[in-house]
């Protein structure tokens, strides 16, 4: 088939929490993305809503598909092709977007493709600047991912760094809840924070000159065990401390892998970017390296479809469909099977 | 430094479960890499469909011992927390490791949702973190509880590292290994 800016795919995503779907058109121009924690599925469909497992993507699919189609404003007979993620993710979630998907294509006769949920977090950035030059750094920080990954062209990149232990969005999970500041808790410490004295604490970055990898286990320990010794320590200090800790260790190992690839910028991603204080640093030093700093929306960091289905327009158009046998991969790695070469 | 605090009187496992304990096995870890070294012992004797449940507080060594299964299972890669991702899955020999956490989970039905049980058959062993959530919807399983031992007078930043471990078989797939266990694990008896 041939894929041009006229090709409408439609992206599907259930491979942790959020189920999610979207129309792009031509693998950048977002028609409608919805994303279940959107739109009050207890209160339009009734029933309980579990927030984890597939019993919930189960029940929000059709509802949020049908959603993104009403939104795009289009007739379902004009979608083109029906991309989803595959991996990697829990099994019985991921296997209910791969089932509907496949449904979807073989009721609607056009092509499936599935794609890797890391490789769509790669391109959600290009959905919102389509000027972006490479070689880029791309920093992917997440509740479940932190990792550095050099994005070379569309379709091939090449995994620098990642965490050997905790995500650094789950650090900031964990602390938060330690120290009683409320869920979500990236944003809990981002606003904490804001009274606190980033240098009150001088918490340990870890691993801060030893490769691209992270680290993020010791520094929640070394929370805890400050906490324990020093009950009356004021929470605002601990969370800005803690902030700033991790917030040094991603700049100064996303600028080292900079200049390690030559890169054109450094594109953020996950959650965590949504972080005030990272998204400022990473500014500050990319304009001081004289490259660029490009900081998608919150709506893209996060999990989405609309990323989906750019990644999935990019695959369909250098390799093709995917066969209707394929399965879904819980422990897909970011290279397999993603790229053109 | 005493190995077992005041304050713990009772044995959360008791409490936690109406099945058969044979009795609890209290051990002592001083590092890291001691944690490791009792969850490769472990690891030695597990087998496919083996439910191995981890609990305490943050930081206590939940993924450290979980890691150090993997690693003596035969895991390669690097085992990363599956707090956000619920369940990561891991090739480890023949065998299938699949490493959960519970932290995220505040209901039991959800606990029930991901049907954790499933994942320990055909071929697969079964870690899971926070796994006091699941005692009750799971099969027979070791319990092993981590308590961090607190010196005050240390005014270093540094983590704490001694570690109180319990751990104690529920049911008679792992009571019958508990022998074993202890004889291998004497060297960090208290």
């Amino acid at each position: 088939m041939i894929v041009n800016e006229n090709t409408l795919v439609l992206g599907i995503e259930t491979s942790c929490d959020e189920t999610a779907a979207a129309l792009v058109l031509g693998g950048d121009d977002v028609i409608s993305s919805v994303v279940s924690s959107q739109i009050d599925l207890h209160a339009e469909y009734g029933g309980v809503v579990p927030e984890v497992a597939s019993r919930a993507h189960l029940e929000s699919l059709n509802p949020v598909v049908a959603r993104a189609i009403v939104e795009g404003g289009i007739d379902e007979s004009r979608i083109d092709a029906v991309a989803c993620t595959v991996g990697p993710g829990l099994i019985g979630a991921l296997l209910v977007g791969v089932s509907a998907a496949k449904a979807l294509a073989l009721a609607w006769d056009v092509p499936f493709v599935g794609v890797n949920h890391l490789e769509a977090h790669l391109y959600a950035s290009f959905l919102e600047n389509r000027t972006l030059q490479f070689p880029l750094v791309v920093l992917l920080v997440s509740g479940g991912h932190t990792m550095l990954v050099e994005m070379r062209d569309h379709g091939d990149y090449h995994l620098l760094g990642r965490t050997i232990d905790d995500a650094a969005g789950e650090a900031f999970d964990k602390v938060a809840r330690y120290l009683d500041l409320g869920y979500p808790g990236g944003p809990a410490i981002d606003r904490a924070s804001e009274a606190g004295d980033p240098d009150a604490i001088r918490f340990p970055r870890a691993m801060m000159d030893d490769g691209l990898d992270f680290s993020f286990s010791g520094l929640k320990t070394s929370v805890v065990n400050h906490v324990r010794r020093d009950p009356d320590v004021s929470s605002v200090d601990v969370a800005a401390s803690f902030q700033q800790a991790v917030v040094d260790v991603l700049v100064h190992k996303a600028m080292r892998a900079v200049r390690e690839v030559g890169a054109t910028g450094i594109v953020l991603g996950g959650g965590v970017a949504a972080n005030r204080l990272l998204r400022s640093e990473i500014s500050a030093a990319c304009d001081a390296a004289g490259i660029g700093a490009f900081l998608p929306s919150r709506a893209m960091c996060t999990d989405n479809a609309a990323m989906i289905a750019a990644a999935g327009w990019h695959r369909l158009r250098a390799v093709g469909a995917s066969p209707l046998d394929m399965g879904a991969f819980p422990t897909m790695p970011l290279i397999e099977g993603a790229g053109r070469r | 430094m005493p190995c077992r605090p005041e304050y713990r009187v009772v044995s959360w496992a008791l409490v936690l479960t109406p099945r058969s304990i044979d009795g609890v096995m209290e051990l002592r870890s001083d590092t890291p890499g001691e944690t490791r070294e009792i969850a490769a012992v472990v690891a030695r004797l597990a087998r496919s469909g083996d439910i191995v449940l981890l609990s305490g507080d943050m930081g206590s060594g939940k993924t450290v011992f979980a890691q150090g299964f993997g690693r003596a299972l035969g895991v390669i890669e690097p085992m990363t927390s599956p707090t956000f991702t619920l369940v990561n899955s891991y090739p480890a020999g023949a065998l299938t490791l699949h490493h959960g956490d519970l932290y995220r989970l505040e209901r039991t039905g959800e606990v029930a949702d991901l049907a954790l049980g499933e994942l320990a058959e055909f071929g697969g062993v079964l870690i899971v973190e926070w796994g006091e959530a699941a005692a009750g919807v799971v099969r027979d399983h070791l319990m092993v509880h981590f308590d961090t031992v607190i010196d005050e007078d240390d005014d270093d930043d540094g983590p704490s590292s001694t570690r109180l471990i319990d751990i104690a078989a529920v049911g008679s797939m792992w009571a019958q290994r508990m022998e074993r266990l202890e004889r291998d694990l004497g060297g960090y008896a208290c």
